[in-house]
């Protein structure tokens, strides 16, 4: 039954080893989407491209639905995994920070790896940006001890905390991934008739 | 402008399932989401550990971090980067995309774009500590799990992204009149 590493069921070397090889696949799928392409991703705020949020939605679906099959069938411990508390107040804030940080560098972590591996110099001046970003934060932690504690809420799952059914729960998730692809797709659609035929090339949409 | 060809990029829910079996595979074996902004920090930490070790051990924030396995020689995210960077070159040279260049939206220099991904960039390391991971650790990694955590980044991270989208309209969109 999994997680297998940590149960050790799995030598650390091994799960270093599948750490790296998720990792080519996860490089190669960013890559291959899109993700590489900062209008493409900045797209996603201004609606004149839907990929971004067609591929990141459809990740979510596939991973909650994959897990919570896994879950019921007794094959994994989801209980024994990464599973994050929540801290409801620096998780709030953070992403008010991260959400400026989108738009203004154009990358997030994640893709900026991929990008700036793929030869984007902005990519590249971007990782060096969150290099000093963390420093920044660790040399000044003082300064975030007390809001990064606050809201603790402990490991708290979703369904729980709403009180409703977990396939309830998918089953909403999946109507609301589904409008928000029509939507978004509409939204493309609206800009592709206005925009030059090198931008729709550049875009590949 | 000179003729460039089509971008071919995959399926976007091909693409998206993809990703999703990832997750699950790296859940079920390791028991680690996807992430970035966590591995970023292990090197981080790493080069604070290695330069300052003194400094590591007093910094509240690093100390916990200190000789155990979050060293980056022994981070699990690290290694899982490390195959990113591998993993983007190799989709970039078989669909031919390999080669240096910024991306920007055209009416951006070269010189705002670069500065304005470094700023941008530095908020992501701030936030990304502060709001305890990113897009891939805190939002899609916590969505697989079903964790409230990964509900308020999604929500917070995009909410806000659409404010200031709107704010910093004129670095993406070139407003013309017709």
């Amino acid at each position: 039954m999994g997680p297998l590493y940590p149960q050790e069921l799995l030598s650390s070397e091994y799960n270093l080893l599948i750490g790296f090889l998720i990792g080519i696949g996860f490089g190669f799928i960013l890559e291959a989407a899109g993700f590489t392409s900062t209008r493409k991703l900045a797209g996603v705020f201004y609606g004149y491209d839907a990929t971004v949020i067609k591929v990141f939605f459809t990740a979510a679906l596939t991973a909650l639905v994959g897990l919570f099959i896994l879950h019921f069938m007794g094959w994994i411990d989801i209980t024994a995994t990464f599973f994050p508390k929540t801290y409801w107040i620096p998780t709030l804030i953070g992403g008010a920070i991260m959400g400026a940080g989108f738009i203004i560098g154009g990358f997030c972590p994640g893709t900026s790896v991929a990008a700036a591996a793929t030869g984007k110099i902005d990519a590249m001046v971007f990782v060096v940006g969150v290099i000093i970003g963390i420093f920044g934060f660790i040399f000044t932690f003082d300064l975030w001890e007390g809001i990064r504690k606050a809201g603790n809420m402990g490991v708290v799952n979703v369904t729980e905390w709403l009180g409703i059914n977990e396939g309830v729960f998918i089953f909403i998730f999946i109507v609301i991934a589904a409008i928000t692809f029509v939507v978004f797709q509409r939204w493309q659609d609206y800009w592709k008739e206005k925009m030059s035929k090198e931008d729709i090339d550049e875009l590949g949409i | 402008m000179n003729t460039q060809i089509k971008n071919k990029y995959i399926n976007p829910y091909v693409a998206g399932v993809i990703m999703g079996l990832l997750i699950i595979v790296a859940y079920y074996f390791s028991g680690e989401g996807l992430g970035a902004s966590g591995g970023y920090r292990d090197v981080a930490i790493g080069a604070i550990e290695t330069v300052a070790p003194t400094y590591a051990e007093n910094n509240v924030y690093v100390a916990p971090h200190v000789g155990n396995d979050h060293s980056p020689t022994h981070s699990w995210l690290v290694y899982e980067i490390l195959g990113a960077i591998f993993g983007a070159i190799i989709s970039a040279a078989l669909f031919g995309r390999l080669k240096f260049s910024i991306g920007k939206a055209p009416h951006i220099t070269n010189k705002k774009r670069l500065i304005l991904a470094l700023i941008g960039g530095a908020f992501w390391g701030i936030g990304s500590q502060l709001g305890r991971g990113c897009t891939s650790g805190l939002v899609l990694s916590g969505i697989a799990v079903n964790s409230l955590s990964g509900y308020i980044g999604l929500m917070s991270i995009f909410g806000f992204g659409f404010i200031f989208a709107f704010i910093f309209k004129k670095l993406w969109i070139k407003t013309v009149k017709k």
